[in-house]
């Protein structure tokens, strides 16, 4: 199974950190293959951020994305630049205080889900886990990584003075999604299968 | 011998390529740098800069790069293995110093980081167009060794093997990365100390008064004393004899550059290094290196999908070139295809020595991105044909 996966972002929202995390959960907790590229061309020196994974149960052979499964848009720009290519029927995951759907002519063929991670993030304390939110959230509604994976994950990656509200953060996003798929009733209870017919529907709150 | 224990960052690691070819490094006993930092290398530099104090190392950035390809072999002769890092732009200026490194025989690693050009190119996008110039850039004849990772992994043991080699044969050796594999992260694996073999310096056992800088035994690489030892040492890119002293005829041009290409040549098997997949029997063979292999298993893979006989030789030394290797391989397949990020450099050698007897298709890229799986596959069914 290859899962292909975008996030994107301003600079300063820790896009690179969130694939940093997953990387690390797929790789050293899960012994899955992850392989991540970014972007440095003078396009991610303007403000726009943006890192791509291939998630893999076997080594990763071409390493960059053809069309993102998920999408993680954390920003406008972001939306707009790479909702377009969202494969039909996968994931996008906004954060809807910054993403209005409607920007797009055509709002992506996926499942959509929306988290005012932003807003979270400041209630914990510190905006800038916004991006710990946001991975809590994509591993809750995509169920593409464990959240036991992404907890270490996260403890791989931020430095131990701010584990703690990092941990928040994940659980935050997490707790958010697993009640997002209760809430619509889209899941009976986290782990089961996606009932289809349901693609179309903009599901943030 | 092996790695010193605080040198190595043992562990599983999510760390890009260019990382792990200054852990690589770092390991292997390299304990200076000089560089000029440029895209896409400025990583491998950056993290030696952190690194090196704490293993009694040092890092010098340089004001440009004929300044760092020189200074790193300063080093080297006073003791120390060394590499510089770099890119296109910068690795072209160091080419005088490559070769100074060839004639002097100064053990050292050029790692260069390959992205698109010619000139200033694609600073943050990959491409393979250095192959030729690492072979042949500097004047003169000589011959040394190029190595091709293709994922961080190998940036990693790569360079490990690279600084050994280097050590070994005492030549400068080519670290041939990319854009593209040198910004790519992936799980790293660093061994124990322990597991990794290290190729001491080959320094003489003999006393300053029977030393003879230049002096060869049978696998005719000489062996080093440093400066400030006790020996007289003289290190010229002049034409030398044994003692290293300037001697400028016809005599000495062949038997010194006849050797420079005798110590390689000599050790063909123990530097034909590569990697094959399903080549017994297969109708096509496609030949790639680097970051290109990956994109061409993708469409090997989907050609055995179709029922073809294909197989995959991924080389892991460029050069000295596996000619033995293509030459016994030509005659047994329809066609040998090459893909690479260039307009079609390492094909004329697989040429060369396919030598007629197979058809060789070229699939050639101009870079800034990799090829698509698609181009390469239409190639070996052409080939198939």
């Amino acid at each position: 199974m290859l899962t292909e996966l975008r996030i994107a972002g301003f600079g300063g929202q820790g896009v690179i950190l969130a694939a940093h995390i997953i990387g690390n959960a797929i790789t050293l907790v899960e012994k899955g293959y992850a392989t991540m590229t970014q972007n440095y061309g003078p396009e991610a020196r303007g403000g726009a951020a943006s890192a791509a994974l291939v998630l893999s149960d076997e080594p990763v052979l071409y390493p960059y994305l053809t069309r993102p499964d998920i999408l993680i848009a954390m920003s406008l720009e972001a939306y707009t630049r790479y909702g377009p290519e969202v494969k039909e029927g996968g994931f996008l995951l906004v954060e809807e205080d910054l993403v209005q759907l409607d920007a797009l002519p055509q709002v992506p063929k996926c499942k959509i889900y929306g988290i005012p991670a932003t807003r979270f993030a400041e209630e914990l304390g510190k905006k800038m886990v916004l991006n710990v939110i946001m991975v809590g959230f994509f591993s809750a509604i995509t169920k593409a990584v464990s959240p036991e994976a992404c907890r270490a994950g996260v403890e791989h990656e931020v430095p131990k003075r701010f584990l703690d509200l990092n941990v928040k953060a994940f659980n935050k996003g997490y707790e958010y999604g697993l009640e997002l798929l209760t809430h619509q009733g889209e899941r009976t209870h986290p782990g089961e299968e996606m009932i289809p017919g349901l693609e179309l529907e903009n599901h943030t709150k | 011998m092996h790695a010193e224990k605080e040198s190595v960052l043992t562990g599983t690691h999510f760390i890009n390529g260019d990382t792990a070819c200054c852990e690589g490094l770092l390991a292997a006993g390299a304990k200076f740098a000089a560089g000029y930092p440029i895209t896409p290398s400025t990583e491998v530099v950056e993290r030696f800069a952190q690194r090196a104090p704490t293993v009694g190392g040092l890092f010098i950035q340089m004001e440009d790069e004929l300044a760092a390809s020189i200074t790193l072999q300063g080093m080297v002769w006073a003791g120390q293995k060394s590499f510089t890092v770099t890119s296109g732009p910068g690795y072209s200026l160091m080419m005088e110093h490559i070769g100074y490194a060839a004639m002097t025989e100064t053990p050292c690693v050029f790692v260069d980081v390959q992205r698109g050009g010619p000139s200033t190119g694609l600073p943050t996008l990959p491409a393979q167009g250095d192959m030729m110039q690492a072979r042949f850039g500097s004047h003169g004849d000589y011959s040394t060794i190029s190595l091709v990772p293709n994922s961080p992994q190998e940036c990693f043991d790569l360079s490990v093997k690279a600084l050994n080699l280097a050590e070994k044969f005492r030549v400068p050796v080519m670290f041939m990365m990319d854009e593209c594999v040198g910004h790519m992260t992936e799980k790293v694996v660093i061994p124990e100390a322990e597991e990794i073999e290290v190729q001491p310096r080959r320094r003489t056992s003999k006393k300053p008064d029977e030393y003879l800088a230049y002096e060869v035994g049978e696998d005719l690489v000489p062996e080093m004393a440093h400066a400030g030892e006790g020996y007289g040492l003289y290190v010229t890119g002049l034409t030398h004899d044994k003692k290293g002293y300037p001697l400028m005829n016809p005599k000495q041009q062949r038997e010194l550059v006849t050797r420079l290409f005798e110590k390689i040549s000599r050790a063909a098997d123990e530097l034909t290094i590569v990697e094959a997949d399903g080549v017994e029997g297969a109708d096509v063979v496609v030949v790639s290196y680097g970051i290109t292999s990956r994109v061409a298993m993708r469409a090997v893979h989907l050609a055995r999908e179709k029922g073809l006989k294909v197989g995959s030789l991924r080389l892991i030394c460029v050069w000295p070139f596996p000619e033995k290797l293509i030459r016994e391989l030509a005659p047994k397949v329809k066609a040998l295809i090459m893909p690479e990020l260039n307009m079609g450099q390492v094909v004329i050698e697989l040429e060369r020595f396919a030598a007629g007897r197979t058809k060789v298709i070229s699939v050639p890229h101009p870079g800034g991105t990799v090829h698509d799986p698609l181009e390469i596959l239409e190639a070996i069914e052409r080939g198939a044909q």
